[in-house]
């Protein structure tokens, strides 16, 4: 384990690989691990690319890549793909578009599947996030398909996160779902070269004029496949990142980022402390046969656990 | 009796055999609970006048030289002249190949047909990092003239045609022949020949891409234009269905993507101002053939009627040579089974014939030995000898489209074309060909089909004999082609020496010129063909595109 | 709890044949396992980089054009310099029979050739990947 934190430390890649893996699979050791790293985070830029299937999210990642490496930030990506309902397996293709990196040591990309289990991604997300701040990136990128509660936690953590549009894909219905506007603090409307795109832009600025009490994102046109619009949008994303540091919110955020984190830990302490109880299968029991109401039953584990009861 | 008796007499009587039919299913049921194509067409227990009810003879299907083509491009057919046998070969140094076509001219081949490596078709010359291990392997390797002076050697390049599998940097491998032909003293205009130049299907199905669409569209309208001018006699194109059949897809697909990229090219053509009545006899087209015996014939003469109508109907070709397809047909390399190997020979056997109904132009039928590694001289003569035995044997050559008229045939002939319509107005509303592989769209649709077909072989739902049923412990099998391993280290010494001959200085120059041109956006043709000439290599052509075009990545 | 197999189906060489690839891909994930998919043209140094960094159980390699002699030993090879040498490492396409055993020499833990069913490369992997 120490070798592990060492290595993870020095920045070094498979120290980070494995601890990744030891996170992502919840190993022994895992508490251990975040608890030593832990210290250590804090540091990295986090940015969220999410959008719909289709609108070319990995190629603007990849992009964004090369900028970033050209300022010399070293890089981490994590590419989530949804897991099959069906048989739990995943194909994870992002990377596709991205291995122009691979031989590169300071971008370390990590593709991870959904697994479909509730509050189960954004959890290890985090702690992956923790693990490549720890590891030294500078900027950790998450891109996502933007469905899902899961997801949408994920990138409402990030620093700045980038709501890539396409032109031709149910426009308005894409804009309204998902809660993207609330998320958005960057718009890329990408393939911009497509009919539609001015439809799209104009529809997104209505749209946005009807959101309150939040600051209006800007919408940068790129072209992602010809390198086309990525230095402005690297350059827009770096302004919302400064304007989020001078008006406090960052501040706001990472005070944020820690309550869900805390939230989640907790409730999945108590429950895994619960279900460990010899006495939790019989107070389930007896709440379906309705001899005890639910409120009884949890303060019988509470009691159980050393706890004190619910006023 | 009139046409409405006929018909009354005929739902009766069908009505009376359903009944039959109903009886007998109670005591045997069927072998299965529905009969489909690849395509997942319904193959019906039998097919009556009333499933041809709909077909005009004349409209649809007509005559043999006459639109709509569904009967065969030419007023006489085979009864004239056989189809192009043809067998692509090509593998190690360009003086093994060389010795190899010199062997099938000798054994009545009528045309040639060139594989290249990988790293040709990529456009990396053999010393290039990337080439470790490719030289030579599955085509020949050729880096510069030098080699293609040896490919050639001892064949008169006025008296045969060649056909060339190169794609991304057809333009170069076409001015090395170009320059191979001036050597030998024959003008470019008595050339004849096809160049693959289909650039679209290499994206979504093949793999060998150097550029991104936009320039490669715009050398491949290059070509046409030179050609039109220097190649009179030369095929400019030959759109690909061969490798999407191979990626997987179903019979359907292959006419539908293949005639989506056709219409692609004829569009970029026509925009750059080249007349469609001039460049589209020019254009050739390529076929799989696979093992459904009667869907494989219908499909040809579907794609053929199909390919007609939308050039009349799209482009308004006016003249009968830009409407008609032509079309060579290779066998289904992937049908072939590494398992007991000579039974490859019945399934080509059976796919050559499908073709021959089905109208090809040429043809290539594989070896018995290509699912286990290059083919040998026995193997490649076997191949050889079943199109001569089909042409002079068999006696379906005698007439033309002897099929035609089936009851089967005609309707699926109409199913395929009806269903591969459908597929290119999608794709039309993508946004066309290149939106489409962008999104991705023809992958998926492939690799849905290729995953379906998979898992009805595991399923034994789908027999190949030998492989799930019928097998037998087997040897491993002898006497395989194998490309020495020092061949890879001489092609290597070789491409060194013709380096330290030539002209550096007018090398450098032909370089610098081509950037510029590159650059300007004009024709790129005439100065690949004085580069190669000087002895610059398709690396050093290809490396000055990839500076000035980029390179595509897949999507 | 039973862990994910995670497998990088990986494309070695210019071949562009990634149709077995791309179905071997699927019957994985239907078999429950994560594939990770790098496309075609990959450099063995590619394809050892994204397995460290993907931390996988298992790498496949496709290649129909007869480079696999140079290509799986050469993925093997850098395995074993970035200390990664228990990955399970399998290849398929079209291989001479008089191949294989060099290449397992090589430490290529399983060849299949054409006609393998997926459910014979699915038992292969889960019956023989280390989890660490």
């Amino acid at each position: 384990m120490d070798d592990l934190v060492a290595g993870l430390l020095a920045g070094k890649v498979r120290p980070l690989a494995k601890a990744i893996t030891v996170v992502e699979n919840d190993r022994p050791g895992k508490r251990e691990l975040l608890k030593k790293i832990y210290p250590q985070t804090g540091n990295a830029y986090l940015l969220g690319i999410t959008g719909p299937p289709g609108a070319g999210k990995s190629t603007l990642t990849d992009k964004v890549i090369v900028k970033l490496r050209q300022q010399g930030k070293t890089v981490g990506v994590i590419a989530v793909d949804p897991s099959s309902p069906f048989s739990g397996g995943a194909i994870l293709g992002d990377r596709i578009r991205m291995q122009q990196h691979a031989l590169d040591d300071g971008v370390f990309i990590r593709s991870m599947a959904t697994r479909s289990h509730l509050g189960g991604l954004s959890k290890s997300a985090v702690d992956v996030i923790h693990l490549m701040d720890a590891a030294g990136k500078d900027v950790i990128i998450i891109e996502t398909v933007g469905v899902g509660q899961d997801e949408v936690d994920i990138v409402r953590i990030a620093k700045t996160t980038v709501v890539v549009m396409v032109p031709g894909l149910g426009d308005s219905v894409q804009i309204a779902k998902a809660g993207v506007m609330e998320i958005a603090d960057v718009f890329a409307v990408n393939k911009a070269d497509r009919d539609g795109s001015d439809k799209l832009i104009s529809e997104l600025r209505a749209m946005l004029d009807m959101v309150k009490n939040k600051e209006k994102p800007e919408i940068f046109r790129t072209i992602a496949v010809d390198d086309t619009g990525i230095d402005e949008l690297v350059q827009g994303i770096y302004a919302h990142g400064d304007r989020v540091l001078e008006t406090g919110l960052l501040r706001k955020k990472i005070v944020e980022i820690a309550e869900s984190e805390l939230r989640a830990y907790l409730l999945d302490t108590i429950m895994e402390r619960s279900t460990n109880m010899a006495s939790y299968e019989d107070v389930v029991k007896r709440v379906a046969d309705k001899k005890i109401t639910p409120m009884d039953g949890v303060d019988e584990i509470f009691i159980g656990l050393g706890l004190q009861k619910q006023n | 009796m009139s046409c409405t008796e006929n018909k009354a007499r005929l739902a009766e009587r069908q009505e009376q055999w359903q009944g039959m039919v109903d009886k007998a299913l109670a005591r045997f049921p069927e072998r299965k609970e529905a009969f489909a194509t690849t395509s997942d067409i319904e193959m019906k227990r039998l097919f009556t006048p009333a499933d041809v009810e709909a077909i005009d003879y004349n409209d649809e299907v007509g005559f043999p030289g006459e639109f709509p083509f569904t009967r065969g491009v030419q007023p006489t057919m085979y009864r004239a002249r056989f189809w192009t046998m043809r067998q692509y070969a090509g593998f190690g140094s360009a003086k093994q190949t060389n010795e190899r076509y010199r062997y099938l001219l000798d054994q009545g081949q009528t045309g040639l047909s060139v594989a290249f490596d990988l790293p040709t078709q990529i456009g990396y010359d053999s010393d290039h990092e990337l080439s470790d291990g490719e030289v030579g392997k599955v085509g020949v390797a050729i880096d510069s003239l030098a080699d293609m002076e040896i490919l050639f050697d001892q064949i008169a390049l006025d008296k045969v045609s060649t056909s060339m599998t190169i794609n991304a940097p057809a333009a170069v491998l076409l001015a090395m022949y170009i320059a191979v032909a001036e050597k030998q003293g024959v003008s470019s205009e008595k050339l004849r020949g096809t160049i693959q130049n289909d650039v679209l299907k290499e994206y979504f199905a093949r793999g060998t891409y150097i550029f991104p669409p936009q320039p490669s569209m715009k050398i491949i309208t290059d070509i046409f234009s030179y050609c039109k001018d220097n190649l009179p006699n030369w095929n400019t194109i030959s759109i690909s269905g061969y490798h999407i059949r191979e990626a997987g897809s179903s019979a359907v697909q292959e006419v539908a993507f293949t005639l989506a990229d056709g219409l692609a090219y004829v569009d970029a053509a026509v925009k750059t101002g080249l007349d469609v009545d001039v460049f589209a006899k020019r254009l050739s087209f390529f076929f799989n053939v696979h093992n459904n015996f009667l869907e494989e014939v219908a499909k040809f003469r579907a794609a053929r009627r199909l390919w007609a109508k939308l050039m009349k109907e799209r482009f308004g070709a006016k003249k009968a040579s830009s409407m008609m397809m032509r079309f060579h047909t290779q066998t289904a390399g992937c049908s072939l089974t590494a398992q007991q190997p000579d039974n490859n020979v019945v399934r080509v056997t059976m796919q050559a014939l499908a073709a021959v109904l089905g109208g090809t132009n040429s043809l290539h039928t594989n070896s018995r030995d290509e699912a286990l590694c290059l083919p040998t001289e026995d193997s490649v003569r076997i191949a050889l000898r079943t199109q001569q035995i089909i042409a002079h044997e068999s006696g379906v050559a005698d007439t033309i489209d002897p099929l035609a008229g089936s009851y089967m045939v005609e309707s699926m002939t109409s199913e395929i074309e009806a269903k591969a319509l459908e597929y290119i107005n999608k794709i039309d509303g993508l946004g066309g060909v290149v939106k489409a592989i962008e999104a991705g769209y023809m992958q998926q649709e492939i690799g849905d089909s290729a995953y379906a077909y998979q898992k009805s072989i595991e399923t034994a739902e789908q027999v190949i004999v030998g492989v799930n049923k019928f097998t037998i412990e087997e040897a491993a099998p002898e006497n395989l082609l194998r490309i020495k391993k020092e061949m890879e280290i001489e092609q290597l010494e070789s491409l060194k020496a013709m380096k330290g001959k030539r002209d550096a200085a007018a090398v450098a120059a032909s370089l610098k010129e081509l950037r510029q041109v590159a650059e300007s956006g004009d024709n790129l043709l005439p100065i690949i063909v004085s580069a190669v000439k000087t002895y610059a290599t398709l690396g050093e052509v290809c490396g000055v595109l990839r500076e000035v075009f980029g390179e595509y990545t897949e999507a | 709890m039973d862990k994910k197999i995670k497998v990088l189906v990986a494309k070695p060489g210019l071949d562009g044949h990634d149709r077995g690839a791309k179905v071997v891909s699927r019957a994985l994930r239907d078999a429950g396992m994560e594939v990770i998919y790098t496309g075609i043209r990959q450099t063995p140094e590619q394809i050892v980089a994204t397995a460290v960094q993907e931390d996988v159980d298992s790498i496949g390699l496709s290649c129909l054009s007869g480079a696999h002699n140079k290509l799986f030993p050469k993925v093997v090879d850098l395995l074993k310099e970035k200390g990664a040498e228990d990955v399970l490492v399998f290849g398929g396409g079209i291989i001479p029979d008089e191949d294989i055993p060099g290449l397992k020499e090589a430490g290529i833990a399983e060849i299949f050739l054409p006609g393998t069913s997926t459910e014979d490369t699915i038992a292969f992997i889960k019956n023989n990947v280390t989890q660490a």
